[in-house]
């Protein structure tokens, strides 16, 4: 235990409140941090192997099982890269009926992130439970909004965790007209719940902490990129269409993890999610949250990973608004899905995953069978600006004992809503001082 | 003292949706806090107390050498051990490895050798005594709480094992099997997610598994006079249930006769 000679592992074998298996270890000596590690140790799955041989119309539903949090991202990216593939767009209807089944993910997602998962860290809670013990109306309000997500996944998708309507091209059914319009009052109560969300987070106590990150984010120049968007952007200039960002994208696997570690060639290491969707694109949130983002003290851009709870926050604002618009505008597609052909090609697809940017990639066969699979998840591009946020956090917490270090240290993890699930999940803590 | 039950999930090789089916009991959520002591669940709490425990609930298959240790483990605290979800019960979607004919590391990894992975991905109850077994791919919130509540009582959960046909004669579903000649794994299907896929006019797909009576040589004949092909059919069988012994014996006698 010397403490004073500033020798110290802080070490937490299996991190919580985080989906998936993984840990981390931050070394210090002589006063210095000077190794971090996120180590990612989720059993893999192997999907991109599994893949192989299996029909391109299977896709979808196949990769929808990485990630029971975010499975309509998995299912989009999916659809997305096999319509690149086949050559075929969507039209708009079904292209705004994508969008409100993934606004229903992004509310559910949101609310389980900020109320579940990252707010009891801002109280010095265990969880929501003794949350909910100090203040019930808050943890109500966060499980009502979840309830809302996962009404809107159920009316839209069928079912809330991997949804079965989704299919290449559309929808196997257009969910009616009457059932899209019952969900006008709930999203009303939502839309009022996350702003008074928005307000509440905006309270809490921030460490003075910012990164120097490489943000990056798909942009689309008619809304704030989610299903889909024309081209990816960077904080440094990058501007590529989704064909060109994935060949830009090196993965690295390295000894302790089983996540693979991105990199922008080029560039080096980047970060997604709500930072840099709020950085890249928050011109074109709904006006309704650009002024509770406004209200909240954000600027127009956001580099403290504490304060990701409010940008979080303010897309759940604009989720619910986005939604309420597509309900107003419900027009059933007629069809539900366009053909979507297979010969052998190639196609990419790219979209925005609560948690980040996901890709995917797929080679078909002239048989309609996929030959080849990649698929890039969120945090495993997030990996290596997660690791820079540990290094920063541990070292300007360094003057704090061990319990409240390894607690700054956690919550530097959970501020990115890791899914290590993913990514290839599991968070517990000991501290080894030497 | 509290005298309250002691509860722990633990996760195995999965994706997360079934112990979140736990979180999605929103109305239930703090009251089923209350009923229970949550002892130990990661996802959503970073306290955690040491077992023994009353009830464990597993999800994922093991698929790692340190997993295979772990769920012995688990077992040795748990007074009950409950399974949920088609990865716990069956092996999941990673169980097509067992399957395969080549090896699947270094598809996926630069470096193979720094990856624990066993070759198979096997159920729970092929390594440890289980109470009971809840299936899905995802698990149904409603069967959850039924099982939870059955826990607590001491009784047996009163989950039917008969198939997806009888839901959809339930709801008035007219059958896209028979109607149509869209290609359904209802009629070897056990029921649970109230026939959602013929609800959508598709076909199911077997994502709760088979039921507990099942003629597959049947269905699969008549999938293939609908013009589906062996490959097709085999794979139908071979997705989120590959595992079950039932659709493991469909896909092999298929695969049999495409060779022949």
């Amino acid at each position: 235990m010397s403490h004073g000679r500033g020798e110290r592992t802080i070490s937490v074998q299996g991190l919580s409140r985080v989906e998936g298996e993984g840990s981390l270890r931050v070394e210090v000596h002589d006063g210095r941090v000077e190794d971090v590690a996120l180590e990612i140790f989720e059993p893999p799955r192997y999907f991109e192997a599994l893949l192989r041989g299996r029909r391109h119309s299977e896709a979808p539903e196949i990769t929808a099982r990485i990630c029971g949090i975010c499975p309509v991202a998995y299912q989009m990216s999916a659809c997305a890269a096999l319509e690149d593939a086949a050559g075929v767009e969507v039209g708009p209807s079904i292209r705004a009926l994508r969008r409100l089944l993934y606004c229903g993910e992004w509310i559910q997602s949101h609310s389980l992130h900020v109320y579940l998962l990252h707010a009891p860290d801002f109280f010095g809670y265990h969880d929501a439970v003794e949350l909910a013990e100090h203040d019930r109306g808050a943890v109500e309000r966060g499980l009502k909004l979840k309830r809302t997500g996962n009404l809107l996944m159920e009316t839209v998708g069928g079912r809330a965790v991997h949804p079965v309507n989704v299919r290449l091209g559309g929808f196997y059914r257009a969910p009616s007209y009457e059932a899209v319009a019952a969900l006008t009052e709930p999203l009303s109560r939502a839309r009022e719940a996350a702003l008074a969300t928005v307000v509440w987070v905006s309270g809490f106590d921030f460490p003075d902490l910012e990164g120097d990150y490489r943000f990056v984010a798909l942009h689309d120049p008619g809304a704030y990129a989610i299903e889909g968007g024309s081209t990816i952007l960077s904080s440094d200039g990058l501007d590529v269409s989704p064909a060109r960002f994935e060949e830009l994208v090196d993965e690295e696997h390295v000894m302790r993890s089983t996540a693979l570690q991105a990199r922008l060639r080029g560039r080096g290491h980047y970060l997604t999610g709500p930072l840099a969707r709020y950085a890249l694109n928050g011109a074109q949130l709904p006006a309704i949250a650009r002024e509770a983002a406004s209200a909240a003290g954000l600027r127009a851009v956001c580099a403290n990973p504490f304060r990701s709870i409010v940008v979080r926050s303010v897309e759940l604002v604009a989720a619910c608004d986005e939604a309420l618009r597509l309900v107003a505008e419900y027009e059933p597609p007629r069809p539900p899905a366009i053909e979507v052909g297979a010969t052998a090609s190639v196609g990419v697809g790219v979209t925005e995953a609560p948690r980040g940017l996901l890709l995917q990639r797929y080679e078909v066969g002239d048989d309609g069978l996929i030959s080849r699979a990649r698929i890039v998840p969120p945090t495993s591009q997030n990996q290596l600006s997660i690791e820079d946020d540990l290094r920063r956090t541990a070292s300007a917490a360094l003057a704090e004992p061990d319990a409240e270090l390894t607690a700054r240290c956690e919550q530097a993890i959970r501020n990115h809503d890791p899914c290590i699930s993913c990514a290839a999940h599991f968070l517990d803590v000991t501290v080894e001082r030497r | 003292m509290s005298v309250r039950p002691t509860l722990a999930v633990w996760k195995f090789a999965s994706c997360d949706g079934c112990q979140l089916s736990l979180l999605d009991c929103e109305d239930e959520l703090l009251a089923l806090a209350g009923a229970v002591q949550i002892s130990h669940f990661p996802e959503m709490s970073s306290a955690s107390v040491d077992g023994p425990y009353d009830l464990s609930l597993v999800e994922g298959s093991i698929t790692t050498a340190a997993d295979l240790a772990r769920i012995h483990q688990v077992r040795a605290k748990s007074r009950r051990l409950v399974t949920i979800g088609a990865c716990a019960t069956a092996g999941g979607i990673q169980a097509l490895r067992n399957y395969a004919v080549d090896d699947y590391p270094p598809v996926v990894y630069a470096h193979p050798e720094y990856v624990d992975s066993l070759e198979t991905s096997t159920p729970i109850a092929a390594h440890v005594a289980v109470d009971y077994e809840l299936q899905g791919c995802p698990i149904d919130r409603r069967q959850l709480l039924e099982v939870l509540a059955a826990e607590l009582a001491g009784r047996r959960p009163v989950i039917a094992g008969h198939s997806v046909c009888i839901e959809c004669k339930q709801r008035s579903t007219v059958c896209v099997l028979v109607a149509r000649g869209t290609p359904c794994l209802g009629p070897v299907t056990r029921a649970g997610c109230g026939a959602l896929c013929p609800s959508v006019d598709r076909g199911c797909f077997g994502c709760f598994g088979p039921a507990d009576t099942h003629n597959t040589g049947s269905l699969s004949g008549r999938l293939l006079e609908l013009g589906a092909t062996r490959a097709d059919t085999e794979r139908f069988f071979r997705t989120f249930y590959a595992g079950a012994v039932a659709f493991e014996a469909a896909a092999e006698s298929l695969g049999r006769e495409e060779e022949r």
